[in-house]
């Protein structure tokens, strides 16, 4: 049962042949059975998602009609708020934080009644690319428990590769979705920013941050995304847009199509072994119909750069708010005031976290200002105005997603720069703030690789027709990690 | 060496909205402590801020009756720092792009109208409110994410009462566009003050202090004068004036140090990216200009032109918008504006000083104020009287004319009544009589006041004055 | 651009962090490590170009003056490490 996706399922539903309870009793067996080795969730609400089931069940038996989602067992990233359980961000500093409200995107699955099983393991404060980073436990690779499960929504891909959650959501400010869909074998997508409210999740980098769905394929994908994204007047930066029906791109072919493929991303630093992954999906998208043109970008080498500033100076500020005060971790002992403040974020912040704030602080501080912050705006506008030229020429960008498979955990913890550099094909995405999926597209050596499609503004749904094409031709997806 | 001072003001006033600048809890005052919160406005983890346009609408408003230029593309920024009413640990506000810019407020002085300069105004939010008590400092929110504007001046002040007509006039004109009730007591009326000295006749400037603390314009004045009196003597003895921040203590009456420019903060504002541009149109200025209404300078000189009213008095009328709108009722009630001008500076103020009252708490209606006056011209009462009655109105918040019935204070003009009373003065004070026969006139001011005495003061004194001189004719 | 450990300390001083010594030393070097990166953006022309605020330019993402009943009171103190009286209490804080 938990090999299968979620349109599988609700045909299953439909049918009559399982009901919610069944599937939501199995997905927690699933859980109590492999999380102790992969790690995926910091907290489950087995009560919580078996009472949704029973009444999912109950109103398939009055014959009400439901939606697409209900009565699927998902879990949510530990950085967006659900009221009454706790959001921690893997962080010790919220390690008891109850949260008293529902994240804009939490309220929409509920009204989709979704059975939400749990609250799933991450990068604290989504800082990080391997998920090595949480305050309280590693997340492992299901395709190889030495590995990274990729970051920082490492649990949230992790989770949907190990059949532990048919579907969950994750938050992608530098390529949090993308990368670990890639290094785990699964779907992920970063909506436009602006499709999807943040109201809830808790701010990482405000102007970057995208909450996502992963799915086992791009068929879930397009449903997940019909469900969360809208207009919230709770977010300023949520866009008035009105939602597109992206199922309709479902089952599309593509001839035609206008696929870029922007050479500086198959420079230096891309293994070969993925690149020939790569390489044989673009044939394939050639050989159903699509026009495949070689692109320049040459801004994006800048992105990684400008991704350091604004992200760190962004967090440095957001996370201010973290002092032991008003909720999180309070220090014990401390003189005054300012110790409280100084004692309780040094002892609850990790490593990691620290570093970006130190990073963002400086950048933001008397002097560097204008060196730092205003002109990584300045390179801002220039990447954003890359793309937008680039979409004059093109339908649909395509990339690797991350320049390696998984990684060794602890291969890269003791290197920041190194850790960035992963991030590298992802991040400019953000920067621009167009829509981006990762899709299953190959493997190296038993493990996964992923492709990213980057689309135009809004445009999810040339991403979902391109995607769905892919899959329809190849296997990838269907592949699931013998855990 | 002469020296002069180099002041500048920066005001923050609460805005009259009924929500707070970024979520839509209430903005009332005085609610049980933490009560008009939610995740927005106490800062908790995933909760965003949405600008509230009627703040827009009305620091706009401000800075038209200010005389600012409006600029129409803007956007909000963080300011860093740590402090426990500061439920972010930043505040939003905006730095590089304030809402009004470069406009100005007239102020009478000895040499003539003088115009200050007002560098900025933009618009924010409030800070919580931090409650010292011996066993820690507590914290309530309700005031965290109330609006505010930052109206900033230019350093175009001289002496304290310069400062001190300055905030006079700026309290009026935001209190007659309805953008703050500038309650100082319930903090809806802050300000700051940056003052250094030069010697006369310099352009450069000196080293500035910032002074806060103030709590009432008389406060603001006394504290600018100290600090221009600390720094001039601590320059004649050959001392450096360090920029600082100081704090005025009223009980001392001094200004201590708070903080040096060696703490000073490090704010690391940048553009807060929760939110988006703020774009006002060439409409939305229009339509905000429609609603201003006609503000303290043109009332004063309307009131001296169409109602023939003293220049002091006027100024005095205009002062206070609520003021204002009371004679002006009054007027409209039938009041000539000479009498109501002359029994709202009198009495009306008068009585609510003795009672540390403002106009706001009164209860006599201005239809009352209209028909005590009328009742005085067309001879129902005398002055006397209606000063009586006017004791028991602003007791009562009573009718005049049911006032002057009960207690049956009608004048009387029946001169036979009025006869006899004198006749019935002059017999009881024969020496009074003697000496006015014997050339003593003042005498005769003595029995007119017996006779007004007697009669309650309820006789039309005319007629008094008339009959004593008759009936003393006939002695 | 160097980053000493002077300014390591005034940052965290600014941050409200504190570190031992051996960290000082290794966030100093992590620090000079990606400023080191970062100054490739020295060599874009910006020139002529403007900050972009956000992905996109979005303009008035406005509320209308309309009250909303505040949150619980408990509800939103539950998670304070000290609150006393429906207020939240901190250290006596000194001006
Ligand atoms: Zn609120």
């Amino acid at each position: 049962m938990h090999t299968k996706t979620i349109h599988e399922i609700r045909e299953l539903i439909n049918k009559g042949e399982v009901s919610c309870v069944e599937l939501t009793k199995n997905a927690l067996d699933r859980i109590n059975k492999i999380d102790d080795k992969i790690g995926a969730f910091l907290q489950i609400d087995e009560e919580g998602a078996i009472n949704k089931a029973k009444e999912v069940d109950e109103k398939i038996r009055r014959g009400e009609e439901v939606s697409f989602l209900a009565g699927i067992p998902m879990a949510i990233k530990d950085n967006i708020c659900v009221e009454g359980l706790k959001t921690t961000c893997a962080s010790k500093m919220l390690e008891n934080f109850v949260a008293p409200y529902d994240a804009h995107v939490t309220k929409l699955l509920k009204q989709n009644d979704a059975v939400i099983l749990g609250k799933l393991n991450m990068d604290e404060f989504a800082m990080g690319s391997s998920s090595e980073n949480s305050a309280f436990k590693k997340v492992r690779n299901p395709y190889d428990l030495e590995r990274v499960p990729g970051g920082s929504s490492g649990g949230s891909a992790a989770a949907v590769a190990a059949g532990e959650a048919y579907y969950t959501l994750g938050s992608d400010t530098g390529g949090s979705i993308r990368q670990p869909a890639s290094l785990c074998g699964v779907v992920g997508l970063k909506p436009t920013y602006g499709r999807v409210s943040r109201y809830g999740l808790v701010a990482f980098a405000s102007s970057l941050d995208q909450i996502g769905p992963f799915t086992k394929d791009v068929e879930d994908c397009a449903h997940v995304l019909k469900a969360i994204a809208g207009y919230d007047e709770m977010d300023s930066t949520s866009a008035k847009k009105e939602v597109e029906d992206y199922t309709k791109y479902l089952n599309k072919d593509i001839k035609g199509l206008r696929i870029g493929i922007p050479k500086e991303y198959f420079a230096e630093g891309l293994n070969d072994d993925v690149r020939k992954e790569i390489e044989n999906a673009i044939e394939v998208l050639r050989k159903l119909g699509a026009e495949i043109k070689e692109i320049s970008l040459p801004m994006s080498k800048y992105a990684l750069a400008v991704y350091y500033i604004l992200a760190s100076s962004e967090a440095s500020s957001n996370l201010a708010r973290f002092d032991g005060i008003r909720y999180g971790y309070r220090a014990k002992e401390f003189e005054d005031v300012v110790d409280l403040y100084v004692k309780s974020r040094s002892q609850g912040f990790g490593d990691e976290v620290k570093r970006r704030i130190m990073l963002g602080t400086y950048a933001l501080s008397a002097g560097y200002y204008d060196a730092y912050y205003k002109k990584a705006l300045k390179v801002r506008t220039l990447i954003i105005n890359e793309y937008k030229k680039a979409f004059e020429d093109v339908d649909v960008i395509l990339t690797p997603t991350s320049p390696t498979v998984a990684f060794k955990i602890g291969e890269k913890s003791n290197n920041p720069l190194e850790m960035y550099l992963s991030d590298i094909y992802t991040v400019p995405i953000n920067i621009a703030g167009v829509p981006a999926i990762s899709i299953p597209a190959g493997f190296v050596g038993g493990l996964p690789v992923g492709m990213q499609l980057i689309g135009n503004y809004f445009d999810e749904g040339t991403l979902i027709k391109v995607g769905h094409a892919f899959e329809r031709e190849t296997e990838f997806s269907k592949v699931r990690p013998s855990i | 060496m002469e020296f002069e001072a180099i002041i500048g003001l920066e005001v923050h006033a609460e805005l009259s909205t009924k929500t707070k600048i970024y979520c839509g809890c209430t903005t009332e005052f005085g609610g049980e402590q933490n009560t008009h919160c939610c995740p927005v406005c106490m800062g908790l983890p995933g909760a965003l801020p949405v600008l509230n346009k009627e703040v827009v609408t009305y620091a706009m408003k401000a800075g038209l009756a200010l005389n600012c230029e409006i600029n129409k593309e803007t956007y909000m920024a963080r300011k860093n720092y740590f402090y426990p009413d500061c439920p972010k640990n930043y505040q939003i506000t905006q730095d590089e792009t304030p809402l009004c810019t470069n406009g100005y407020i007239e102020i009478t002085t000895d040499e003539g109208v003088k115009r200050i300069g007002i560098q900025r105004i933009h618009i924010e939010e409030d800070a919580g409110k931090a409650l010292h008590r011996e066993d820690g400092t507590y914290v309530d929110f309700n005031r965290s994410g109330v609006p505010l504007i930052e109206i900033v001046s230019k350093p175009d002040m001289r002496t304290p009462q310069e400062a001190k007509m300055y905030l006079e006039n700026l309290k009026a004109i935001l209190q007659y566009t309805e953008v703050s009730d500038c309650k100082m007591e319930e903090g809806s009326l802050r300000c700051d003050a940056n003052v250094s000295v030069r010697p006369k006749g310099s352009t450069e400037f000196g080293v500035k202090t910032e002074i806060k603390n103030m709590n009432s314009f008389k406060a603001v004045e006394k504290a600018i004068e100290y600090e221009i009196k600390r720094q001039i003597e601590a320059i004649k003895r050959g001392e450096k004036i360090v920029q600082e921040t100081r704090r005025w203590d009223e009980a001392k009456g001094e200004t201590v140090v708070m903080r040096s420019k060696e703490e000073a903060h490090d704010y690391r504002y940048f553009p807060e990216p929760d939110m988006v541009y703020l774009v006002v149109d060439d409409a939305w200025i229009e339509n905000v200009k429609n609603t201003l209404p006609e503000l303290p300078d043109k009332k004063r000189a309307r009131y001296i032109s169409e109602y023939g009213l003293p220049e002091y008095d006027a100024s005095i009328l205009t002062s206070s918008k609520a003021l204002a709108v009371y004679f002006e009722d009054v007027v409209k009630e039938g009041a000539s504006p000479k009498d109501a001008s002359n029994w709202i500076m009198g009495e009306v103020l008068r009585t609510l000083n003795d009672r540390e009252m403002s106009i706001e708490d009164i209860k006599v209606q201005p239809k009352h104020l209209a028909k005590l006056i009328e009742l005085i011209n067309n001879g129902t009462i005398t002055g006397t009287i209606a000063k009586k009655v006017f004791k028991d109105m602003f007791e009562s918040g009573d009718d005049p004319e049911k006032i002057v019935k009960e207690k049956g204070m009608v004048q009387i003009s029946d001169e036979n009544a009025i006869r006899d009373i004198v006749n019935k003065v002059l017999d009881e004070n024969p020496q009074s009589v003697a000496d006015y026969k014997a050339g003593k006139t003042k005498a005769m001011g003595f029995i007119v006041g017996q006779v007004m005495k007697a009669s309650k003061g309820k006789a039309n004194p005319q007629l008094v004055n008339k009959l004593v001189e008759e009936e003393l004719q006939k002695r | 651009m160097s980053v000493t450990i002077r300014d390591v300390e005034y940052v965290a001083k600014l941050a409200r962090l504190e570190f031992t010594e051996e960290q000082k030393q290794k966030f100093t070097e992590d620090l000079n490590g990606i400023l080191n990166y970062v100054e490739m953006l020295k060599e874009v022309d910006t020139e002529n170009v403007e900050i972009s605020i956000g992905a996109y330019r979005v303009e008035n993402a406005l509320r209308e003056d309309v009250v909303k009943p505040s949150f619980d009171r408990e509800a939103l103190l539950k998670n304070a490490p000290d609150a006393q009286e429906g207020f939240v209490k901190v250290p006596k804080v000194i001006e």
